[in-house]
């Protein structure tokens, strides 16, 4: 999980660096060697990683928007990952879906950039897990603002109903682009919306990895047992904006840096000390979790464009 | 008198069957959606499914198509082949996200990695007075955003063979189906409801549109209910000493321009006619084909003969006058060939 959490932290901190090349001094999204929009996860890896730890290559996993920390703690080919975000036919859509559209069938992964989207495909994951009698089990990932949207609903009254092996991870970073969590929202707690579908909820305060890991111990065996979903609010931090470019008007310019001393990394990494692992081997760790990393990115930046024409392929399977 | 060995069915039965044949075929298929249970679909395209495949493979889900075409899609990217209905295409409104930004376009943004092989089947047309949200027809609504094929069968025979084709066909597709065409006892009882169907399974291929009668005169291009409209005027036509061929459509998308096109080269005339409404809709798409590769094969101006851009109303003879049917199409025609 360290490995993990270090490897996200620094593909998304070597992202801030490719991003912003090429888009200044003005400030042109479409420029540089990473176009479009970009949603970094920086500070909010224990939601992934937690979770992630406990999944197995045919476990399926849906995810939002922000999508690298999901897709990185799934396993999905992060050289192929990296190619997509910058448009390489390389890639693992060929270019033709970028950061917010990841799809790695190999270890089961998508996403997509539609809020709330993802949850019912996560239902139909776990509808075709349970009637094929596997034990496999679909994890959606979700912001906070996403529990407001009628998809989750509908996904989740489905799948309590049908008792499928679905598992929705809320995480709670506290704004949905600009607006905090209580000015959209009367539910203190996304857990607590469980009790509508008759299903358990737990919250993992504190963006806590080994608390996330222990809670998502109990969501997964039970999805594997066979005895329905679950929901886990996670409270996470985001540290940079919603998006890259993002002006961040909306929070006080104090809360990131308060958050950064309480880092889930630093946390864990200290967790690990104090219980005897010694400082090399972390830091061995860390060094191959950036060694991956930067091969990924020179990987990315060396793969050639794919041909203009290669726009028109792919609409269907022939 | 002769025993016939033809064996008729309603459009809904040959849907049904086909479905069932599948099952049979393919543990892979299942089907979703409101009152496709124990009820049989609304319209009658699930009718003895439920009891011969259980709960299980055939399965009523709550009112929530965003929660189950979105659990079909998921389902469908794992191997399974759903089948799914929208009970109205009316009610498209309510998933439409489900449909266009990912079921229509999962296997595009993953380079061809993901494939979605589910069937999205839907009730179209009106003509029974149940009014502006449950009348319509919205071809060109699917039709326009690209990545989901697009069907509209206008007999039992096709109903069967298309469903088959798109229940094995590794892209999603938009199965849409006629009420009128379905034959149920609480509707008015058309002849072109029922029709021969062969009991083996058989395809009717997706993409290929279809010469229902030959003619030298004019072509008629019409789309699944409005075929009936133009047979029949047809009819009536030959006896004027007018010799009209109709194109039944078939598939709005793959769009089958060769078949379109062969026919205006042959007859030099060519009307449209389309039960969506006339602005943006399909009956504009197949004059725009014959006009960028046919224009000099025509003798007149194209014409398009749909509903008028209003919502379908409610009263009988206010639905009677914006829906097609076989008077407005020998009238058109009539016009059209006296230019």
């Amino acid at each position: 999980m360290y490995e993990t959490m270090v490897k996200i932290r620094y593909y998304e901190e070597s992202m801030v660096q490719a991003y912003a090349e090429g888009k200044q001094p003005v400030f042109n999204i479409g420029a540089g060697p990473v176009p479009g929009e970009m949603h970094l996860a920086a500070g909010q890896e224990p939601a992934a990683v937690g979770i992630c730890a406990h999944l197995r290559r045919e476990d399926t996993v849906t995810a939002p928007h922000r999508p690298h920390h999901h897709a990185i703690a799934k396993g999905v080919d992060l050289r192929w990952m990296t190619a997509e975000i910058f448009g390489k036919e390389t890639g693992l859509g060929k270019g033709k879906g970028g950061h917010m559209h990841l799809f790695d069938p190999a270890v089961k992964f998508s996403c997509g950039g539609i809020v709330a989207a993802g949850v019912p495909h996560a239902v139909g994951a776990a509808l075709a897990a349970q009637m094929q009698g596997k034990d496999w089990v679909a994890v959606a990932f979700i912001g906070e603002g996403a529990a407001n949207a009628g998809a989750f609903h509908e996904a989740l009254n489905l799948a309590a109903l049908w008792k499928l092996p679905v598992i929705v991870v809320i995480e709670d970073n506290a704004y949905g682009i600009s607006v905090p969590k209580q000015a959209s929202t009367a539910v203190a707690s996304n857990d607590l919306r469980a009790s509508a579908y008759g299903i358990p909820g737990t919250r993992v305060a504190d963006n806590d990895v080994v608390a996330m890991y222990t809670a998502s111990e109990q969501a997964v065996k039970r999805a594997r047992a066979g005895e329905g979903p679950s929901i886990i609010e996670i409270e996470t931090y985001r540290y940079l904006g919603h998006f890259q470019g993002d002006p961040e008007l909306y929070r006080d310019k104090a809360e990131v840096p308060a958050l950064r001393e309480r880092d889930p990394i630093d946390r864990l990494q200290a967790h690990l000390t104090e219980n005897g692992v010694s400082a090399s081997v972390l830091e061995e760790l860390a060094a191959r979790a950036r060694a991956e990393v930067d091969d990924a990115y020179r990987f990315a930046r060396d793969s050639a464009y794919p041909p203009a024409e290669a726009a028109l392929a792919d609409v269907f399977d022939a | 008198m002769a025993t016939s060995t033809t064996r008729m069915l309603t459009g809904n039965k040959a849907m049904a069957e086909a479905i069932a044949q599948e099952m049979e075929r393919d543990e892979r298929v299942f089907v979703l959606g409101e009152d496709v249970g124990v009820y049989g679909g609304i319209f009658g395209s699930t009718e003895g499914l439920y009891a011969r495949f259980g709960p299980g493979r055939v399965r009523d889900t709550p009112i929530s198509e965003t929660g189950f075409i979105g659990a079909a899609i998921g389902a469908a990217a794992e191997g399974m082949r759903p089948i799914a209905e929208l009970m109205f295409v009316d009610f498209h409104g309510v998933c439409m996200d489900q449909i266009y930004n990912h079921m229509a376009k999962i296997h595009y943004m993953s380079g061809g990695q993901v494939k979605l092989p589910m069937v999205l089947m839907t009730a179209v047309g009106g003509g029974y007075n149940d009014a502006a949200q449950h009348s319509q027809t919205l071809y060109a609504s699917f039709a326009h955003l690209p990545g989901m094929k697009v069907v509209a069968p206008s007999t039992p025979y096709d109903l069967k063979g298309m469903m088959i084709s798109a229940i094995r066909d590794d892209n999603p597709v938009v199965f849409m189906f006629h009420k009128s065409l379905q034959g149920l006892g609480w509707m008015t009882q058309l002849d072109a409801s029922v029709g021969h169907v062969p009991q083996a399974p058989y395809t009717v291929p997706l993409g290929k549109a279809k010469v229902v009668r030959e003619g030298t005169d004019v072509t008629i291009v019409a789309i699944q209910m409005m075929t009936h409209a133009a047979l029949e005027a047809a009819q009536r036509l030959e006896a004027d000493g007018v010799s009209a061929e109709v194109v039944d459509l078939r598939s709005l998308v793959p769009l089958d321009k060769e078949t379109i096109l062969n026919s205006v080269r042959k007859t030099h005339r060519l009307l449209v006619v389309d039960e969506d409404y006339r602005s943006y809709g399909m009956s504009a798409e197949v004059a725009a084909v014959a006009a960028e590769e046919a224009l000099h094969d025509l003798d007149a101006p194209i014409r398009r003969l749909a509903v008028p851009d209003v919502p379908i109303p409610y009263s009988r003879p206010l639905e009677q006058f914006v829906i097609p049917n076989a008077q407005h199409v020998y009238e058109a025609v009539i016009g059209l060939v006296r230019q």
